[in-house]
């Protein structure tokens, strides 16, 4: 389960970078930048809370 | 003498409330490098980030002053860590009021607790700032623009108020939840800085990697300040990036963290923070600026290279570093409030931070305030320095106020107090006041505590 998470969220930071890259390349327009940022950082603070672990201790 | 005077009193609740760190840090609980490479990384990728690459665009920075006095300028700042603090850190494995303590006595600690609670206080007033101006998006709110001191609109401040207050309750109710969500945030932060930046490039006329330096030199660091602001330099870039965060690194405060290394080479860590943050980060808010026509507000700029996503991270990146360092205010004023409970005084000081946000200037005039910050606690990290190292060179004691029970260590206090003098008469800008400052109140502390021990010893 860890690494399906871990997946998802590796997944969210992809579309977190990858279409700002195909926008600079002209494969897409900037508004579906938007939305698949938008998307990827759903997917990134659905997932990541939940395989990080809180450090014990200081 | 009595233990009940009010003076006691504060001095017993401020070791009270560092009691935890009180003995030197043992050896099971060193931290291996992954640790420190997020903390780095973490904490120099912040709402400020949003902020100072507009600032150095607005201040007319030539795109190659930019890059060398970033790379070189970061340099010195890793270089800062790896061999002024950590080696320090590792020896003596105590944090900064521990350390302070025993060198200066409880009343000069008490008076650094203050001034660093009131810098936090302000620090955390431009983070609610960079905040508003996300929050603000949605409801079409004028932005505060770069030469605006006071509140610019009733929806600016009813803005700020209330992500202020959002902010306050939210230290008020546990500062370690959204600290975690900080870390959690902090990978997905940093990729939105160039994805945001590299998403507007077309705008400004790049349309391969080729065109990047003609136009970064044509539109974006141009090398002429916008309207009313002075010109930065190759110079004003290095000393700002080395000194930004001086009170951490030359200022000592982050002896408490790196204490926890294995090894001193970990200072060198920090350049996952300097060039992830204070490069990368720098260059694509700069970036940003640029295709919003010169805009600095953070919420704007980043909602135009990133959508939601950009609007979101600005509102992210300012809260988490407002609610942990609201709460470090608290922490060190504590002290003096009358016996209020931890929640009432993070009240009061989230209050106190809310309403300094209001007023602008606290993000516009940001980088004048991080070099005020630096400055102030620098010549306390210059004391260590000098204690550390050449004491015993010099034949001199150290930790003299611990040996003799002093509570006021005034060879510290004076030459705190007198570098900081000559350092605000001194006629340069700001920026560079910090080097010459560091030799001088090194100077000065070897001279009064020379004075004080050769006293000491004549009368015993």
């Amino acid at each position: 389960m860890r690494t399906f998470l871990f997946i998802i969220s590796l997944a969210g930071l992809g579309l977190t970078l990858i279409p700002a890259l195909l926008v600079f390349s002209g494969k897409i327009p900037i508004t579906l930048h938007y939305r698949l940022m938008a998307v990827g950082a759903l997917l990134y603070f659905a997932s990541a809370p939940f395989w990080m672990r809180r450090q014990k201790g200081k | 003498m009595s233990r009940n005077k009010p003076g006691n009193r504060i001095v017993e609740r401020l070791d009270a409330l560092n009691e935890f760190d009180r003995e030197p840090v043992p050896r099971q609980q060193l931290k291996g490098a992954g640790n420190f490479i997020g903390l780095f990384a973490g904490e120099h990728v912040a709402g400020t980030e949003y902020v100072i690459g507009p600032l150095f665009v607005a201040h007319g920075v030539a795109a190659g002053d930019l890059f060398l006095g970033l790379i070189f300028g970061n340099l010195l700042a890793v270089f800062s860590w790896a061999f002024i603090t950590t080696p320090i850190a590792v020896r003596t494995r105590l944090n900064l009021y521990w350390h302070l303590r025993k060198i200066a006595g409880p009343w000069v600690t008490f008076m650094y607790n203050i001034v660093n609670a009131l810098m936090f206080c302000f620090l955390a007033g431009a983070m609610i700032t960079v905040s508003a101006t996300a929050v603000g998006l949605p409801f079409g709110m004028t932005m505060p623009s770069l030469t605006d001191t006071l509140p610019n609109s009733a929806e600016w401040i009813f803005t700020v108020l209330a992500v202020g207050l959002v902010v306050t309750v939210l230290a008020v109710l546990g500062f370690e939840k959204l600290t975690h969500f900080g870390k959690i945030a902090a990978p997905w932060m940093f990729l939105v800085f160039p994805a945001a930046a590299i998403a507007v490039l077309p705008q400004l006329g790049v349309s391969s990697i080729g065109d990047f330096w003609r136009v970064a030199q044509e539109k974006i660091w141009t090398g002429v300040p916008m309207a009313g602001q002075s010109k930065f330099t190759f110079w004003h870039v290095l000393f700002f990036s080395w000194f930004c965060n001086m009170a951490m690194h030359i200022g000592m405060s982050d002896l408490t963290m790196m204490r926890f290394a294995k090894k001193w080479t970990y200072g060198f860590l920090s350049a996952f923070g300097m060039y992830l943050g204070h490069f990368i980060a720098w260059i694509a808010s700069g970036i940003l600026c640029a295709a919003a026509l010169g805009n600095v507000a953070p919420g704007p700029i980043a909602f135009l290279g990133a959508g939601i996503a950009g609007a979101v991270s600005v509102v992210i990146a300012g809260w988490t570093t407002a609610n942990p360092t609201i709460y470090r205010a608290g922490l060190a004023l504590q002290v003096v409030t009358p016996n209020w409970k931890r929640w009432r005084v993070t009240l009061f000081v989230g209050l106190i931070t809310t309403a300094a946000a209001v007023f602008p200037a606290l993000m516009m005039r940001l980088l004048d305030f991080v070099a005020l910050y630096g400055l102030l606690l620098m010549p306390i990290g210059a004391v260590i320095f000098a204690e550390f190292w050449f004491f015993p060179r010099f034949g001199l004691k150290r930790d003299f106020a611990e040996l003799h029970g002093i509570r006021f260590g005034w060879p510290v206090a004076l030459a705190w107090g007198l570098t900081l003098a000559v350092c605000f008469m001194l006629p340069i800008e700001i920026f560079f006041k910090g080097l010459p400052g560091w030799f001088l109140a090194v100077l000065l502390y070897m001279l009064f505590a020379f004075i004080q021990q050769k006293r000491i010893r004549a009368g015993t």
